[in-house]
């Protein structure tokens, strides 16, 4: 497939899962093809980084679901925090561990998971819907019955991947990639390199994401930039900091105006030329 | 001549001593000294991450595989202890990391919640705070995220002590408030609770945060942080 035609497959409304974690792995060429696309209205599901910086800045989303959003080595993501400070999307609250047993319940098709997080905290007040459940067992504890986070579809970004949708991990965390695939409806998978096969040795355990809970598969090469996507590539630190100091206008119509993937790639290689000189 | 930056150090250090075979989760540089420092001298067995996904001896070298799914398992297991910041704390110990104003449409927006309302609920959390002020130190946070002893729920919540550039503070009074356990030489008691936005317990003199040993600031000097990195997050004074 290519970015287009996955995003072809998306609708307006849709409740959309991002996998990697912060400014890691996150399948930026998808969200790039979504930013061209009329597609909004969206709640995005993610341990949020630029993902989310860029979706919110473009206006397409309606409620964030995270615990976080990040660049990692700039703390605060600038278009997620002022798109909160201005109120242009609603948020769902969660703790880390809240959201990942979240995923966990809707892989699992559980109506909710129990977790000892968020009692105590304000996760509670900001999420009124939220339940508790007390164990029936002696002990009696009470937790908090996360809801599942069950996706319309799941976005991810791996390594590497074969045409009927098994992908491969080579970096060393695996973040939540697996559990997005399996906790969606229809998933979709970018990888730096298309593989005819995996060869024999392979480590079984990179095989992440196996084909049963995917349903595309897209080569992007370079298509996590500027996350980090090792051993591929590590993260863009110079071109991280120029998205987060450069107003959105002038970055959007510099890097992201173009009609492809192949156009942001080339824009940022003619930037890199121009810093260089 | 000890500078300030060492005291806070070696009192990092302390929030890992006798914690035996548990992850040491440092937060900020200061923290992150003090966890190694505690590894080379009093607590050997403690664990460390390279911040990714590996657990590694002093000398680099993997010795273990610490995933997010794995470290989420390590906090709710017990077996960490987390030196977390705080964008502001209360008397009780209830932090904040998420936002500063009314959460609906925040004035700042910061962190978001991340993993401080389960690592308060699961494993033994203290905390770091390069900058003592009233604005860290406040009445009321404005979103609970790190959860204090006043809305502690179930049979894990432990808040060992929260470290400054000032003073060592603990929770080691009849109902968990705040208490001074100690300022750093050079520091009076009356600039601790002028820095502090709340009143302060104390339990009789405060005394001095303890010296590190000869070999401590060795180490602390020579090998742990030789490039004084230290001084930038406290500066000297």
């Amino acid at each position: 497939m290519t970015p287009e035609e996955v995003v072809g497959r998306l609708r307006s409304g849709m409740t959309l899962g991002i996998g990697g974690w912060g400014s890691r792995r996150k399948p930026m060429a998808l969200v790039r093809a979504l930013l061209r696309s009329e597609i909004t209205d969206l709640t995005v599901v993610s341990y949020g980084g630029p993902d989310v910086g860029l979706l919110a800045a473009a206006g397409r989303i309606r409620r964030l679901v995270a615990p976080f959003a990040t660049l990692d080595t700039i703390p605060l993501e600038p278009h997620f925090r002022a798109a909160r400070e201005q109120g242009r999307f609603a948020m769902t609250e969660y703790d880390e561990a809240m959201f990942m047993w979240g995923l966990h319940a809707a892989a699992n098709r559980l109506p909710f998971l129990p977790v000892r997080a968020g009692l105590g905290s304000d996760v509670m007040r900001v999420n009124p819907e939220l339940r508790t459940v007390a164990s029936p067992y002696g002990d009696g504890e009470e937790f908090v019955a996360v809801p599942a986070l069950r996706l319309d579809a799941a976005l991810v970004h791996l390594n590497r991947a074969d045409r009927s949708g098994n992908g491969q991990y080579l970096g060393p965390d695996p973040y939540f990639d697996d559990l997005f695939c399996e906790a969606a409806d229809t998933a979709y998978v970018s990888c730096e390199r298309l593989v005819d096969a995996f060869p024999a040795g392979t480590a079984p355990q990179t095989l992440l994401v196996s084909r049963h809970s995917v349903t595309g598969v897209v080569e992007t090469p370079n298509g996590a930039h500027f996350t980090s996507c090792v051993p591929d590539h590590d993260r863009d630190e110079p071109f991280q900091k120029l998205y987060a100091t450069t107003p959105w206008p002038e970055f959007a119509a510099r890097f992201l105006s173009g009609k492809s993937e192949d156009d942001y790639q080339a824009a940022v290689r003619a930037w890199r030329e121009e810093d260089a000189t | 001549m000890i500078t300030r930056a060492e005291y806070c150090v070696i009192a990092c250090a302390e929030a890992w001593r006798d914690s035996g075979e548990v992850l040491a989760s440092p937060m900020g540089l200061v923290p992150s000294l003090g966890a190694r420092l505690a590894k080379r001298t009093f607590s050997p067995d403690l664990l460390l991450t390279d911040g990714e996904a590996l657990l590694v001896g002093l000398d680099g070298r993997p010795e273990g595989w610490l995933p997010y799914r794995r470290h989420l398992t390590m906090v709710t297991g017990g077996r960490r202890h987390v030196m977390m910041g705080a964008s502001q704390i209360d008397r009780y110990g209830n932090q904040n990391i998420s936002c500063i104003g009314d959460w609906e449409r925040p004035a700042r927006q910061l962190l978001g919640v991340r993993g401080a309302p389960v690592n308060t609920l699961n494993n033994p959390v203290s905390y770091w705070i390069p900058r003592h002020s009233p604005r860290v130190f406040v009445e009321r946070v404005d979103m609970v995220s790190g959860v204090g002893y006043d809305h502690a729920v179930g049979p894990y919540h432990r808040l060992p002590r929260v470290v400054t550039d000032l003073a060592v503070l603990d929770f080691a009074t009849p109902d968990h408030r705040m208490r001074l356990a100690s300022v750093h030489p050079g520091v009076t008691v009356d600039e601790v609770r002028a820095a502090t936005g709340f009143d302060l317990a104390t339990d009789g003199e405060v005394p001095y945060t303890r010296e590190p040993t000869a070999e401590e600031l060795r180490l602390i000097r020579e090998v742990v942080d030789p490039g004084g990195l230290r001084d930038r997050e406290v500066p000297p004074r």
